[in-house]
């Protein structure tokens, strides 16, 4: 058990991807690491367990990585899918950096899978953990314990003590019972807020009932909360968080991967009425998947249903669930209790609107539409009509929130009245919103969390001891 | 395959790897997993086969216990992997000998040696006798003759008995394609390598999240030991059915150096694996397989050592029974052959040679 009564150089507040890359980083450059994770061993990790690849820059193929990926392209990329809501400083440093990451990684165990054996078709951009995310996440635990790391489980960080921009202690809670430790500097690694329920309802309302969280159920922004009640500068909109479609038979946390569908684009959809209510075939599912929880989300009860026929149930990645079968559409209907009259209206509806003599080709956008409905689908439209038909229910799944704390390229917590935090810094997704402001784009969460991660070890350790 | 309640666990928890594929890098099992929406029974004895037990990708799995879902990929499998062994065994009443598989090959160990240690003593004046290295030494005390018909008798039944098992398999596990050289010589590799018993190259998680190349090297160990002693013995026939140089051979010899080396391989492999069992963590894994392993384990490691040990004293009076011992195990291994955890190697790569059979399919979904 870590010693509480001494004062650690570097105290590590959370227990994932960015956490342990500061620690262990910091532990290398010679201080003494406490690593603080609210979750008990066998859930620690964070939403990192249920990664699966990080996205980085390169000019030329590696081991992992096909073709090249370079500086500008990534950037454009980021910059497409924040609309602008991003520090072009900031993320730049993120994107050259990211290329620079592997020799570390494979240094402190963690290991990847060959290029092109990845199932995404993502073998250029993001290189894949082989095991995913919790056998990263084992890899740098095991490394951390090696260097001498002190790690304590079921321990919640409940306050950072700040006066004057740095932190003078730091409130945990250890199996329940509170505790005060020292830290000459502290990292903030302990993720959003989107397990926090009570939170998100301020934004939400009683709609988050019908949420699911992907992730850990231990990102309560505990730690978010403390900072920005002291004077913290915040950054992202509060009441933001990217949501995708999920199966609704999802638990309610850390359901992880397994749970989203990707059967929308080959799929009618319907709400819990039995009406369409969007373009189903708008553009490929990569782009489209986040879009898809915020709309659900604004349905009646945050609830909708995927159907699809025969033809097209193999084009897609099989849910955890099995999917409702049946013979004919009504009797689909009648197994997911909606109206069998309304919903055999609305997919004879849609099968009519489809143009006829269309080429199908799920490979592309094939332009493939239906005419005179509202909403149309502009792609992949095809009748549904060869059984047996095959459904899922959807809800709202939220990945992460994007409020966090504000940082500069030193990793170093700014305060509302501009200046830096003495001892106070941050990595990962509770810093996340300084270069992804909006949107998502895949593989970049474990990115930032490395190379801010990284920065904050090194530089809370050199602040520490000197 | 019967619907058991095994099955039909194994069938949910390959549809959760379906929709994750995180561990498509360690071994056949994933890639073979994503191949299919549907998994029939036959289909999921055809992955438990294929399993290895490496146990990389219970630590990496997100879903294992605690989380509700419980996932324990190895376990599920091992669970299938040995109700497979009961379903294909040939005669089939045999099956009910794999359900108390570690009590069986014990007891036929003891059985092998009473009975050899009997004949002998009723047969034969040269028990206690120190021959030297007499030419023909060994038959003074068995006659050849009798060693020839019951080794003949009991290993022919026995390898027929496998490849009967064998066909069971292939008819309920087997590929619908054909067998082509390309997809024989990659399984062989497999099956000589052992590339799967070791999570994508890193080796296998044996109690923790670290990476160990133990298993593999330990079966290598026993697995090439094996196959030098059976080179031993097939050189030794050779020698004495063809050339006519009966045994004992110089110490200088093909046979003796085959069977010396590949002796002192299995006890290493063999011990080593025992002693595994003692750290291995035991939740990726099923408690009432390991009596099977252990016996099959102990009675490897008896064959090599008292082989060596005959090897030593086989110039003095302590021959016989050393011989009498030594050929008791052997007897036994060839009994309970076909009905003991030694299927494993003949099913595991049938399955390896159908996943060499499948391998350019494409993967559903998710491209
Ligand atoms: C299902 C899923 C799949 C994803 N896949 C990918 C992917 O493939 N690639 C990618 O780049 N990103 C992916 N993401 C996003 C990715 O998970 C995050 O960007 C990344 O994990 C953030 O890392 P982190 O260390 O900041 O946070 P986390 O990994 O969430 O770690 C936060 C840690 O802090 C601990 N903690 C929280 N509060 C406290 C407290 N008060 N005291 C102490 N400890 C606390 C938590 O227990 C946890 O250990 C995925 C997310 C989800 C949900
Ligand atoms: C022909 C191909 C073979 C393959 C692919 C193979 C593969 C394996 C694998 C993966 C295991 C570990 C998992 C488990 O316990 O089930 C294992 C265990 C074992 N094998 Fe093999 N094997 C082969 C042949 C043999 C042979 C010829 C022998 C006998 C010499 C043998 C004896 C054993 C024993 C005794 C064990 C149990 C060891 C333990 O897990 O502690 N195997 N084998
Ligand atoms: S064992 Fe777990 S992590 Fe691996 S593929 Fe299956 S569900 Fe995914
Ligand atoms: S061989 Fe290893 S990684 Fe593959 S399924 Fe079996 S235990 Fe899992």
């Amino acid at each position: 058990m870590p010693d509480r009564t001494k004062t650690y150089d570097v105290l590590v507040a959370g227990g994932g991807n960015a956490a342990l890359c500061a620690a262990i980083t910091a532990r290398q450059a010679g201080a003494s690491v406490l690593l603080v994770e609210s979750a008990p061993r066998a859930f620690r990790g964070g939403n990192s367990r249920h990664t699966r690849n990080l996205r980085a820059m390169h000019d030329q193929p590696n081991a992992v990585l096909t073709d090249a990926y370079k500086e500008d392209e990534y950037w454009d990329d980021l910059l497409r899918v924040t609309g602008g809501q991003t520090d072009e400083t900031l993320a730049r440093m993120t994107i050259r950096a990211s290329s620079g990451l592997f020799g570390w990684m494979k240094d402190a165990g963690v290991r990847f899978q060959p290029s092109l054996t990845g199932t995404l078709n993502l073998g250029r951009t993001n290189a894949f953990f082989l095991g995913g995310g919790k056998a990263l996440v084992n890899a740098y635990y095991l490394t951390a314990e090696k260097l001498g790391v002190e790690i304590m489980y079921d321990t919640e960080v409940t306050d950072l003590n700040m006066e004057d921009g740095s932190v003078r202690s730091v409130d945990i809670r250890y199996k329940g019972f509170p505790e005060t430790v020292h830290a000459r500097c502290v990292v903030a690694s302990s993720g959003g807020f989107q397990a926090n329920l009570d939170w998100m309802r301020q934004y939400w309302g009683d709609a988050v009932d019908n949420f699911v969280i992907r992730g850990t159920p231990y990102n309560k922004g505990r730690v978010l909360k403390s900072l920005l009640d002291q004077g913290v500068a915040s950054i992202g909109d509060p009441t933001q968080c990217h949501a995708v479609a999920l199966d609704a038979r999802a638990p309610k946390f850390d359901g992880g991967i397994t749970t989203r569908l990707d059967s929308v684009p080959y799929s009618v959809v319907v709400n819990k009425h039995g009406d369409r209510f969007y373009d189903e075939g708008e553009d490929v599912w990569p782009k489209r998947y986040a879009i898809w929880g915020r709309l659900i989300a604004q349905q009646p009860d945050q609830i909708a249903y995927s159907i699809c026929d025969s033809k097209a149930f193999p084009l897609f990645m099989p849910s955890v669930f099995p999917a409702y079968k049946a013979n004919t559409v009504e009797e689909l209907a009648v197994k997911m209790k909606l109206d069998p009259a309304k919903v055999r209206e609305t997919v004879k509806g849609f099968n009519k609107a489809v143009k006829p003599g269309q080429v199908f080709d799920n490979l592309k956008l094939d332009g493939n539409a239906t005419s005179g409905l509202t909403p149309e689908k502009t792609n992949w439209a095809r009748a549904v009509d060869k059984a047996p038909f095959y459904g899922y229910p959807l809800r709202p799944g939220i990945t992460f929130t994007y409020l966090g704390v504000r940082v500069n390229e030193k990793a170093q917590v700014i305060m509302d009245n501009g200046q830096t935090s003495g001892n106070l810094f941050a990595s990962g997704e509770i810093m996340s919103g300084n270069i992804l402001g909006k949107g998502y784009l895949a593989g970049f969460g474990m990115t930032i969390g490395t190379v801010f991660g990284r920065i904050a070890g090194q530089e809370a350790a050199r602040r520490a001891r000197n | 395959m019967q619907e058991t309640d095994a099955i039909i666990n194994a069938r949910r928890e390959m549809e959760v790897c379906n929709a994750c594929r995180y561990c498509e890098g360690f071994c056949a099992v994933f890639p073979a997993v994503e191949l299919r929406r549907e998994f029939s029974a036959g289909d999921l004895s055809y992955l438990a086969n294929l399993c290895h037990g490496c146990r990389g990708c219970y630590y990496a799995c997100q879903y294992s216990p605690p989380h509700e879902w419980g996932i324990n990929v190895p376990a599920a499998l091992a669970e299938v992997r040995a109700e497979s062994y009961a379903e294909y065994a040939w005669p089939k009443p045999m099956a009910v000998v794999f359900e108390r598989n570690g009590t069986v090959v014990s007891l036929m160990a003891a059985f092998g040696i009473a009975l050899v240690l009997l004949l002998c003593s009723l047969g034969s004046s040269n028990f206690w006798v120190a021959h030297g290295n007499t030419p023909e030494s060994f038959y003074k005390v068995i006659p050849l003759w009798a060693m020839q018909i019951v080794g003949t008798a009991t290993f022919g039944f026995s390898l027929f008995a496998l490849a009967m098992g064998a066909r069971n398999f292939w008819r309920d596990a087997g590929p619908q394609e054909k067998i082509g050289p390309t997809a024989v010589a990659i399984a062989l590799w497999d099956v000589l390598t052992l590339k799967n018993l070791g999570g994508g190259g890193n080796g296998c998680n044996d109690n923790s999240e670290a990476f160990s190349m133990r298993r593999r090297y330990l079966h290598h160990a026993m697995f090439y030991g094996f196959m030098l002693c059976f080179a031993a013995t097939t050189t030794g026939f050779i020698y004495h059915s063809f050339l006519g140089w009966p045994a004992p051979y110089p110490f200088i010899s093909a046979p003796v150096i085959l069977g010396t080396v590949g002796g002192i391989l299995m006890v290493i492999g063999t011990i080593g694996l025992m002693a595994m069992k003692f750290v291995d963590d035991p939740i990726p894994n099923v408690r009432r397989l390991l009596g099977g392993d252990v016996a099959l384990l102990m009675l490897l490691a008896m064959i090599a050592v008292t082989g060596l040990v005959l090897l030593a004293v086989r110039a003095t009076g302590a021959m016989g029974l050393a011989m009498a011992i030594h050929l008791g195990f052997i007897l036994a291994f060839f009994l309970v052959l076909p009905y003991s955890k030694m299927v494993h190697g003949v099913y595991r790569s049938a399955a390896l040679l159908r996943r060499a059979i499948e391998r350019n399919m494409k993967p559903l979904g998710g491209e």
